[in-house]
């Protein structure tokens, strides 16, 4: 069993070899990396599995017990997420495939995408599985290197600037975090998790607050909390629509997630955080009334990506069971959610020609299929009942209406953030649904980002993006047993022992 | 008035054998004897010296990075000597292709994590082998040096692709952005 959780980090690792050495035929290409995601996914559903019957599955790297060696450990949280993000990552793969064949035909081989893409899944996988600090920084590095390149090949000299900013940021926050790894080190003498989650209760509570304070900043730019949002907006809707679909669905939920398990095993706190309770106030707030400003299809949904990581940041700062369950849930229903919207207004600009919705008009008659695509995940963004997002909102809600005053006060936000999450989707549909219809926008002009020209979609783009659209369904159904495995998960959480005995036995 | 052949224009010491790779640097003016003398005898010098590192990296400073970047360094030394000609000769002289390379090592570095499994240990455990030689004394050989040979190759492609990309690549653009210029 032990063997089984280092798979999804080795098994994609293997794929990128693979490729690399079939760089001359596609079809080769295309199969290996649909065949090693397929299975990471099934390993992640065996360990979601086993995990919740028997307990965190731990494997020690090269027979090293913790805390000297390396150990890798899925419990149900990372185990929920794994599975979650290699569905995504998969049928984002099938959308990029069907895109590749259409503009670039269908015996285009690449040396770099299939496997950069395939790296980019090994630093997810590190990133949920790893138990120990260091490994999660060098889970990160894969995981942006692997983006600097998916989000500047390709492309041109306006997007290669907005790239830079992306690269930019990550690096510094790459640095901050290697600085608070540093000083983790020299307070405690160890950086794996549950070794750590025993001594920092230690240290003296000024050096414990700095400490954890470092963490959120560090995790917080990388899950684009507010104020160290800015580079988002401004970075991921210029990439290829199935890039940007991955990095709104994983990368940054990959930050809530490292911000999650270190809050909650290393530095445990008692009751709500007053600090997180207010960044995720600011953060739902500012996204969406920002969503509201912006005529780019992307730039919208970039906003309201950035809002609803306020939802998992309250979650967080409810400091409870039930909070940590509602996060838990919320990741798994938004890294579904935001990668289909990314997909699909990859698809309605294919049609259109352009991001702006100023330009856009009647698609609903033009393009029905498109108009059902875009709704369904609108509404569940949104959290209307009975969709997927009305399930984690609610598992929120009911976190904030029981964790207090300040948290039921929040709560109110996060009712508001949705609210105008709704205002935001409605005014995308009204615009580009309804109305008179407009013709599709050629590209003229190759500098102007916002006119980008129409071009085919073939079956594969729609076929990912309806089973997107499925698994979303599909966990709006699966509610009961799902939210009963993250209120597991949750109480796992809050009570720290099952994962730290598992670990250190 | 007869006209007269062009006489190239030489130097007393402008280098006249093949110091580097036949056929390397068509242009003798441009070639320096004392730089391409030198790489010639580093050349493989800095080869073996890198195999070194690569071993006695398990006990020692060394493994299979630093030793991948050395070897990598005696191709960036072949090609400042070689000039433009050996830049393009990294791209289609070699037998195999620097991508090739560095999907091998990544190959043999995965496989060589997963191996253990087969035999029943967990995931990147490494086995020892002592054996002695006469004259050099006790060898240990450990598994794990797979790992570091799986990354030697993966640095020494990565070296020969960025001096094919970025070396000979940009100086290719380099001379169609002049030739472009040059022409009506």
């Amino acid at each position: 069993m032990s063997t089984l959780v280092t798979l999804p980090v080795l098994l994609p690792i293997l794929g990128a070899a693979l490729t690399v050495l079939a760089a001359r035929s596609a079809r080769t290409q295309r199969l290996i990396g649909i065949v090693v995601l397929a299975a990471v996914s099934v390993v992640a559903a065996v360990l979601l599995v086993a995990a919740d019957r028997t307990g965190p599955v731990v494997a020690e790297l090269g027979g090293w017990p913790a805390p000297v060696g390396i150990v890798l450990v899925a419990d149900r949280l990372s185990a929920l997420l794994l599975l979650i993000s290699t569905v995504v990552t998969l049928a984002v793969l099938v959308y990029a495939i069907g895109q590749r064949i259409s503009d670039y035909g269908r015996e285009t081989a690449s040396t770099t995408f299939h496997p950069i893409f395939l790296l980019l899944s090994t630093g997810v996988s590190l990133a949920y599985l790893t138990g120990d600090l260091f490994s999660l920084f060098v889970a990160f590095e894969i995981m942006l290197a692997a983006s600097y390149v998916l989000i500047t090949r390709r492309t041109n000299a306006s997007r290669i600037r907005s790239g830079m900013t992306y690269v930019i940021i990550s690096l510094t926050s790459s640095l901050l975090f290697l600085t608070t790894i540093a000083l983790v080190y020299a307070a405690t003498g160890t950086v794996n998790l549950a070794d750590l989650a025993g001594r920092v209760a230690a240290l003296p509570e000024g050096l414990r607050t700095l400490l954890s304070m470092l963490t959120i900043v560090t995790f917080g730019i990388k899950a684009a909390m507010v104020p160290l949002h800015f580079w988002l907006p401004d970075s991921y809707p210029n990439a290829p629509a199935p890039v940007t679909a991955l990095f709104a669905g994983l990368l940054t939920k990959v930050g809530v997630y490292a911000l999650l398990r270190t809050q909650t095993l290393v530095f445990p706190g008692t009751g709500p955080s007053a600090v997180l309770l207010v960044l995720a106030v600011l953060t739902m707030v500012v996204g969406a009334l920002g969503a509201l400003a912006q005529d780019d299809l992307n730039r919208l949904l970039s906003f309201l990506l950035v809002s609803h990581i306020g939802f998992m940041l309250f979650g967080l700062a409810v400091y409870d069971a039930r909070g940590a369950a509602g996060t838990a849930l919320y990741i798994v229903h938004h890294i579904t959610v935001q990668a289909t919207l990314f997909l699909v207004s990859g698809l309605i600009t294919r049609r259109t020609g352009t991001v702006s919705i100023e330009a856009m008009g009647g698609l609903a008659r033009r393009a029905p299929v498109l108009a059902v695509l875009f709704a369904i995940p609108a509404l569940t963004l949104a959290g209307i009942p009975p969709t997927s997002g009305f399930v984690a909102k609610l598992a929120l809600l009911q976190a904030g209406a029981t964790g207090g005053a300040a948290t039921a006060v929040v709560a109110g936000f996060v009712v508001l953030a949705s609210l105008l999450t709704l205002y935001a989707m409605v005014r995308v549909w009204v615009r580009v649904f309804w109305g008179t219809e407009k013709e599709p926008l050629s590209d003229d002009d190759p500098t102007d980002e916002l006119v980008v020209g129409t071009a085919r979609a073939s079956r594969p783009m729609y076929a990912a993006t309806v089973a997107l659209v499925a698994v979303s369904i599909a966990i709006a159904v699966a509610a009961g047993p799902l939210s009963a495995v993250t209120e597991k998960a949750g109480a796992d959480l809050m009570a720290r022992t099952p994962y730290v005995e598992a670990v250190l036995g | 008035m007869t006209t007269r052949e062009p006489v190239p224009f030489t130097q007393w010491d402008e280098p006249e054998g093949e110091w580097t790779l036949p056929g390397a640097c068509p242009v003798r003016s441009n070639r320096t004897l004392m730089l391409e003398a030198a790489a010639r005898f580093l050349f493989p010098t800095v080869l073996v010296f890198s195999v070194y590192l690569l071993i006695v990296g398990h006990y020692a400073p060394g493994g299979g990075f630093p030793g991948g970047l050395v070897a990598g360094l005696a191709f960036v030394l072949r090609y400042i000597a070689g000039g433009e000609s050996e830049g393009a000769e990294i791209g289609s002289r070699f037998v195999v292709r620097p991508p090739v390379l560095m999907g091998l090592g990544l190959l043999v570095a995965v496989v060589s994590a997963l191996a253990p499994v087969a035999f029943g240990a967990p995931v990147l455990a490494s086995a020892k082998v002592t054996f002695e030689i006469p004259l050099v004394g006790t060898v240990d050989l450990v598994s794990s040096l797979l790992i570091d040979i799986g990354v030697y190759l993966l640095i020494i492609g990565v070296v020969l692709d960025l001096l094919r990309s970025l070396g000979s690549g940009i100086e290719r653009d380099a001379r169609e952005a002049a030739g472009e210029e040059a022409g009506p």
